[in-house]
């Protein structure tokens, strides 16, 4: 029950908001995330947005994984 | 999708297993809290992937499962009072609650509706202001703050018509509990994520702390659980007991100060009844006296007592860790998806439920 799906924030009205999940688009409401900007993603539960996805954050684990799986392949990214 | 493909990645994942299996030098026990990570651990089939030394055992996580039949019953009492119509999530409709379910009722001709989100009951009570409709809320830290929200929402707008019955639980108390009833070895928490979105990182830190055991905040992607169950074995292997976050691209140390700020506007802590566990001092949300109007406890029914196990069904001891569902009897013969004894099979989030569509035939 505790699903969350990741949305882009595509407009604002008011407390609602627009979103884009994949291919289709949603009403949510941004009452528990006043800061939501348009072109923001957001953490999507039972129709309000609950937490902003940081892309930095992201990103970093992301390259974090990359690089453990260059290692365990090889050990590529000792070049560095 | 974004944020869901590249945490999928088939080399990344390899490179994950190869890790673990070279550092899981000692049999280990991770419990999963959250039941939409034994879904997930499930349906990527993360637990064949490991090595058989790290064993991961399913939690009291999925809010279907740990709500108790009396509360089932109670909310099946109300949607019999005239004038009323209830609201569910989709999950609730088949939790058996003394001989019947939701479900059941609803095929009755009872006004039983299935709603995506609270505020879908709002408009519900707009539409129908002839009738009290009733939300039955049930859910973590992640589901709450949406029903504290609509009821700000409901209180603002001045609708008198819509109330809540709150079967609300919290997920730290009951990992408290579940470590001092000492049944279960645990050796390393996975923690719910989306839970986490909300509460933050800090209020998992005592059980690092006075109990040793180290917690590492999970995702939900395949990447985001090998990922954890990797970090949680480097802090076994270093005899660190720590509170680390994996899913730091939505979980915040601070969590989401706003939510809970009307979380704790809208309900207070109280004493809590789990499903096969008990009750749990402070472990559930009660409607705060300002928000009175709202509260649909408060409402007069007359229930029966029911007895809470149904026969030869050991959902208690699955949700404490201490059973697996092939110590059942009645798993996959009496006990199916289609007709479920228990509600560790009713919810597809339950633990038995994951077993009997991924495990069975193993
Ligand atoms: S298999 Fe069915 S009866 Fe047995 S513990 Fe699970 S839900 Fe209960």
């Amino acid at each position: 029950m505790c699903l969350g799906i990741p949305g882009k924030v595509i407009d604002i009205e008011g407390a609602m908001a627009k979103v884009e999940i994949g291919a289709a688009h949603r009403e949510i409401s941004l009452q528990l995330l006043p800061e939501t900007k348009v072109g923001n993603y957001v953490i999507i539960h039972a129709g309000f947005a609950i937490q902003l996805i940081n892309e930095e954050e992201a990103k970093k684990t992301l390259d974090l994984l990359d690089s453990i799986s260059n290692q365990m392949n090889g050990g590529q990214d000792e070049v560095y | 999708m974004k944020y869901i493909d590249e945490f999928r990645k088939r080399s990344a994942a390899d490179g994950l297993i190869a890790k673990i299996k070279k550092i899981a030098s000692k049999k280990v026990s991770l419990m999963e809290v959250c039941g939409t990570h034994t879904m997930a651990i499930f349906k990527y089939g993360i637990k064949n992937m490991l090595p058989e030394r790290v064993n991961l055992i399913s939690g009291p996580g999925c809010p279907v499962c740990v709500t108790p039949q009396i509360d089932i019953v109670r909310a099946i009492a109300i949607s019999k009072l005239p004038n009323v119509m209830l609201a569910s999530f989709g999950d609730m409709m088949r939790v058996p609650g003394g001989n019947t379910s939701l479900e059941n009722e609803k095929a009755k001709g009872r006004d039983i509706r299935i709603v995506y989100s609270p505020l879908d009951s709002l408009d519900i009570a707009k539409k129908n202001k002839d009738k009290r409709v009733v939300f039955l809320g049930v859910g973590f830290e992640t589901t709450s703050p949406s029903i504290a929200a609509t009821i700000l929402k409901a209180y603002d707008e001045n609708i008198n018509n819509l109330f809540f019955l709150s079967c609300h639980k919290l997920i730290p108390p009951t990992m408290k509990a579940l470590l001092s009833l000492g049944e279960v070895r645990v050796d390393g928490f996975i923690c719910p994520g989306h839970v986490s979105t909300l509460i933050g990182t800090i209020p998992y830190e005592f059980i690092a702390k006075d109990y040793n055991i180290p917690c590492v905040i999970a995702g939900f992607e395949p990447l985001d659980i090998l990922q954890s169950i990797l970090m949680l074995l480097e802090q076994i292997n270093e005899g660190k007991a720590l509170v680390k976050n994996q899913y730091t691209r939505c979980v915040k140390p601070e969590g989401n100060i706003k939510a809970m700020e009307i979380l704790r506007e809208v309900f207070e802590v109280s004493d809590s009844s789990w499903r096969g566990i008990g009750v749990i001092p402070k472990s559930g949300l009660k409607i705060r006296e300002k928000y009175k109007n709202f509260d649909a406890s408060a409402f007069e029914i007359e229930v029966e007592d029911i007895k809470e196990e149904e026969k030869g069904c050991i959902c208690g001891n699955i949700l404490r860790g201490i059973n697996k569902p092939y110590d059942c009897k009645l798993f996959g013969k009496e006990c199916t998806p289609l007709y479920p004894v228990g509600p560790c099979m009713v919810s597809t989030e339950g633990t038995c439920a994951a077993y009997y569509k991924y495990e069975r035939r193993r």
